[in-house]
């Protein structure tokens, strides 16, 4: 198959991606891809709060990739682990994208879980995190769920996502996160 | 005097615990993406030191991000530090957040609701 190299490139480039990776997430790529996002952030001097806000919420989206991502393993070979992010600079709005396989059992869970933290207000997010925080439970991974609690509440915005049905086993999950700058 | 030390990392705060002073310092980044790992030896030594703490016990926290997986095991050390301070030692937790930065004083408040141990925030400049 010969690629469209260019068509990639001109596509990235009308989306303003600053960074895009496909493959493997391992700890070590995370702790690159948060040190480049930390520097070029400097560059175009973006304001500590701003900075900040982006930067945590790379830490969970990227956490999460690397937390799930081996939950649905896909049979071809070498991308047997393997997802993808972006993250782009548009309007105003600094965007993470992810994209993983999920065992199709496991989407309607997700899914709910999704609409549910999409349903609450900002107190309503605040005392749901504080209520996950406390109930003493603890995912073998860590996180325990808080994670998209933690995105919906720093952004302020709704979690966009998509699942796209691959065949019986799995499907591809996108998460669309906006980070808006100079937000209240 | 024992000490309970660990360098930070970018990924992982500085860590000093003055047992025989009763004061402990957190501070950098705990974005680790195995938090429990990484919590567990300060958690063994609260534990160890509430055995026989001092009459007053300092917590100086000045965290720059932490991730989710972290606020579970900081809310376990702070689950230890107030049964300590429920054990006669009188804990005072000095939660620092950078000017400007919501998030960050939010995240105290968060802990303060949730943990019966003073909580004091303390604003630092950028």
């Amino acid at each position: 198959m010969m690629l469209d190299l260019f068509d990639f490139y001109d596509k990235m480039e009308r989306n303003n991606i600053l960074l895009s990776f496909k493959g493997d997430i391992t700890s070590d790529l995370l702790t690159s891809i948060l040190q480049i996002m930390e520097s070029k952030m400097d560059n175009f001097q973006e304001e500590p709060k701003t900075k900040k806000k982006v930067y945590n919420v790379l830490v969970e989206c990227l956490q999460n990739l690397y937390h799930h991502m081996d939950e649905a393993p896909v049979d071809s070979g070498e991308n047997g682990r393997s997802a993808i992010f972006m993250i782009g600079k548009l309007d105003g709005a600094y965007n993470v994208i992810t994209g993983n396989y999920i065992l199709n059992e496991n989407v309607t869970g997700l899914k709910s879980r999704l609409d549910e933290v999409n349903s609450l207000t900002k107190e309503e997010l605040k005392d749901y995190y504080k209520q996950i925080l406390n109930n003493g439970e603890m995912s073998l991974k860590g996180g325990g769920g808080l994670g998209m609690v933690d995105i919906a509440r720093k952004t302020g915005q709704k979690l966009h996502y998509t699942f796209q049905p691959i065949d019986e086993k799995v499907s591809f999950f996108s998460l669309n996160i906006k980070v808006t700058l100079n937000q209240q | 005097m024992e000490k309970f030390t660990l360098e930070g990392t970018p990924k992982t705060p500085t860590i000093n615990f003055d047992l025989g002073s009763g004061v402990l310092e957190i501070k950098g980044r705990s974005i680790p993406e195995n938090s429990i790992e990484f919590y567990k030896p300060l958690v063994d030594n609260l534990e160890k030191y509430g055995l026989s703490p001092k009459p007053a016990t300092t917590v100086n926290v000045q965290l720059e991000y932490f991730n989710t997986s972290s606020s579970k095991c900081i809310l376990d050390v702070f689950k230890k530090l107030e049964a300590i301070h429920k054990g006669g030692s009188s804990v005072t937790i000095n939660w620092h957040y950078e000017e400007d930065d919501e998030d960050m004083l939010e995240a105290g408040e968060d802990y303060q609701a949730i943990i019966s141990v003073p909580f004091k925030m303390v604003q630092v400049a950028e």
